[in-house]
């Protein structure tokens, strides 16, 4: 394997397969988790290294399995759950939320729960209103519940080792078009701990903060920024909660500018609690402005010309960019660059 | 009856084989999860409805959409995205509706639409509506918490509503013995008190068991009714394919089915030149209807936001 060129696919699966190697109470679960498509490849290999008893399918039971992987975690087991659409987490809310976040506070600290809940945001090739919604910003909202949303290969495994080893229940949230990434990604275990952003491009004049499949969007944003002479500082938060709100405001500081771009909508989502941290931080100190970008505020339509209009892209988060630091609509959008396109994701899934 | 049977389980294999057709040219830029093989559960249930009877189905729903009386040109226009669909290209071939025909949508999210459905009867008990409603759900929906909690409510109330499990082995690659200590779904349904019946595929027979519910509910009769139908999918669980070589399934498993399909044993009742007279007939409809999605436009940019709420 060319470990410069590792896919965010294999870079899960590999870190999974070393953490079961390494710690025995670790499992994988979660509907088809075991079948030859093997969750896009991310669970692939690891049914036949570790068998039936560490790596299985499950009825289609959200609730229950949510449940069940609390009273494993109780048990010392460290479970992963795996739900191939973000969505279907909705049929685990009440484990989630009344169990898993609060056990170990209500119980007095008598409890623990590792564990780690895998789902997948979809995106684009009809997806729909109910195979696309990026819903973690509900469990950033909980404490007692851990959020990351890695985008590179590299923190798609770091990250995940963390969370496996996490005392705490983490919520991992993957997204179907970032699979196809590929980047450098050590063979050796190691973490992408909680609370700490990472800055991905070096700039001085607007800070963007690109959250999940947003961060590539963002990135491709600084290069359209580029022929207008503007330099973007982009930063990847990683960690969604607990959150690094002392990066990105030192970015600020220095920008006077931030821009969030969300992989969800805007109302109550991470773009607010980015925005409202950062200001309770710098406000008083200095001049700045903060703004955002996500979902427009309807469901996702499948058709793909309403869905192109449906998420932000490089091209529009440059041209909010640069209205921002203009002050006002300077009516701007950069021809689209082949070398800045957003792949075409083919179906049938 | 006979012809009228063909004409309804041909329109829907055509339907669908075209769809598989088109789809390779990428015009279809959605998950298709097609219904080939089970086309006679549809038929047998839909056609002892009546158009104001109310049907809930799921994302493979072409079946059951077209056998119900949906609109041909506005599915195939809804799987094309085109503003002309059943949704205003909004829901995708997940999320088939025609309220007019009695078609109540689909959801992508399994087991959804069963709890839904006993809330429409609920109302439709109610309002003491003559009309019944019927709940189309997979075998790997009874999985499901919601499946369970459902048939106690229906049955605690005496709903108005006949549940139709599509039980076709699988959900997607994992067969029914992997998920389910006890596979007997039926036997599950009887524990809460209503009648169950299990059937194949045999669109007579399905017809007249049908019929017989709902004869019994139009009269003033109790509900629920429960009856597993054994079906077998022929394509992959999504997508335009076969898919006999992945390894969860062995082709000797569909070929009994596809021995007995019932589109070609309808076929075969059927004078030659009857038959051919509906195959036309069909064939222009289908022709039209993908022309007009063809033909008609995408959504303009301001139907993004329109519909959020009512
Ligand atoms: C709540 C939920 N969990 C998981 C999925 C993923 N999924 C989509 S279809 C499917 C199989 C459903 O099988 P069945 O109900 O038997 O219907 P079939 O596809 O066989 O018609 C699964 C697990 C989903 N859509 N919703
Ligand atoms: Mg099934």
């Amino acid at each position: 394997m060319n470990r410069n060129n590792v896919s965010y696919v294999d870079a899960i699966s590999e870190a999974t397969a070393q953490e079961m190697a390494y710690d025995p109470s670790v499992i994988v679960f979660g509907l088809d988790v075991d079948d030859h498509k093997a969750i896009q490849g991310t669970t692939k290999g690891l049914l036949a290294k570790f068998g039936p008893d560490r790596v299985f399918g499950t009825p289609l039971s959200e609730d229950a399995m949510t449940g069940a992987a609390i009273g494993m975690a109780m048990c010392g087991l460290r479970p992963i759950h795996v739900h191939i659409r973000m969505d279907f987490m909705m049929l685990a809310m009440n484990q989630l939320v009344n169990i898993a976040a609060k056990a170990h506070y209500m119980y007095g600290g008598q409890i623990r729960l590792p564990m780690v809940v895998r789902s997948m945001i979809g995106k684009s090739w009809g997806q729909g209103a109910q195979h696309s919604q990026g819903l973690y910003s509900f469990f950033m909202h909980v404490p007692g519940l851990k959020v990351v949303a890695p985008t590179t290969p590299f923190d798609a495994k770091g990250c995940l080792i963390s969370a496996i080893r996490d005392n705490n229940p983490v919520i991992y949230v993957e997204h179907r078009i970032l699979h196809f990434q590929k980047g450098p990604v050590p063979e050796e275990l190691y973490e992408v701990g909680p609370g700490k952003a990472r800055i991905t491009a070096a700039g001085s004049d607007i800070t963007l903060v690109g959250i999940s499949h947003m961060q590539i969007e963002c990135l491709r944003a600084k290069h359209y920024l580029q022929e207008k002479g503007i330099n973007a500082e982009v930063i990847d938060p990683i960690w969604l909660s607990p959150l690094d709100v002392d990066t990105i405001a030192a970015s600020v500081r220095k920008t006077g500018h931030l821009l969030v771009v969300d992989n969800d909508w805007p109302t109550c989502g991470a773009s607010a609690e980015i925005m409202a941290a950062v200001t309770e931080r710098l406000q008083g100190e200095m001049r700045f402005t903060v703004h955002r970008m996500g979902f427009a505020n309807t469901s996702c339509p499948p058709t793909p010309s309403l869905e192109y209009l449906f998420y932000p892209n490089g091209r529009t988060v440059a041209a909010k960019a640069f209205d921002i630091l203009k002050g006002s609509a300077q009516n701007w959008l950069p021809n689209e660059r082949p070398d800045l396109k957003e792949i075409e994701f083919r179906g049938p899934f | 009856m006979i012809a009228k049977f063909y004409e309804s389980l041909y329109r829907i294999r055509r339907v669908e084989e075209e769809v598989a057709k088109v789809y390779p040219t990428d015009k279809i830029k959605s998950p298709v999860h097609l219904s080939i093989g089970q086309e006679a559960v549809a038929v047998g249930v839909c056609e002892a409805l009546r158009p104001d009877d109310i049907v809930f189905i799921t994302y493979r729903s072409h079946a059951g959409y077209i056998a119900k009386g949906g609109n041909l040109k506005a599915m195939i226009a809804e799987l094309y995205g085109k503003v002309t669909g059943s949704a205003k290209g909004k829901g995708g071939s997940m999320h088939l509706v025609d309220v007019a025909n009695g078609i109540m949508g689909a959801s992508a999210v399994v087991g959804t639409t069963i709890a839904n459905s006993i809330g429409y009867a609920y109302g439709v008990k109610l309002k003491k509506q003559n009309n019944i409603v019927v709940c189309f759900f997979g075998d790997g929906a009874t999985d499901e918490g919601v499946f369970y909690e459902s048939m106690n409510f229906a049955a605690l109330k005496q709903l108005p509503i006949i549940f139709v499990c599509e039980n076709n082995g699988y959900a997607i690659h994992t067969a029914q013995a992997k998920r389910q200590a006890v596979p007997d779904i039926a036997a599950k349904a009887a524990i809460f008190g209503m009648p169950i019946e299990r059937l194949g595929d045999d669109v007579l027979h399905l017809y007249e068991r049908i019929s017989t519910a709902v004869e019994t509910l139009r009269s003033g009769g109790t509900g629920p009714f429960f009856f597993e139908c054994e079906t077998y999918r022929w394509k992959e669980h999504v997508g335009p394919s076969e898919d006999y070589n992945a390894g969860y399934r062995a082709r000797t498993e569909a070929e009994p089915w596809m021995q007995q399909d019932q589109v070609q044993k309808f076929a075969m009742r059927l004078d030659p030149q009857q038959r051919q007279q509906i195959e036309q007939a069909v064939e222009i409809e289908i022709a039209e209807a993908f022309e007009f999605a063809e033909n008609s436009p995408f959504p303009p940019d301001a139907e993004l936001y329109d519909g959020v709420f009512a």
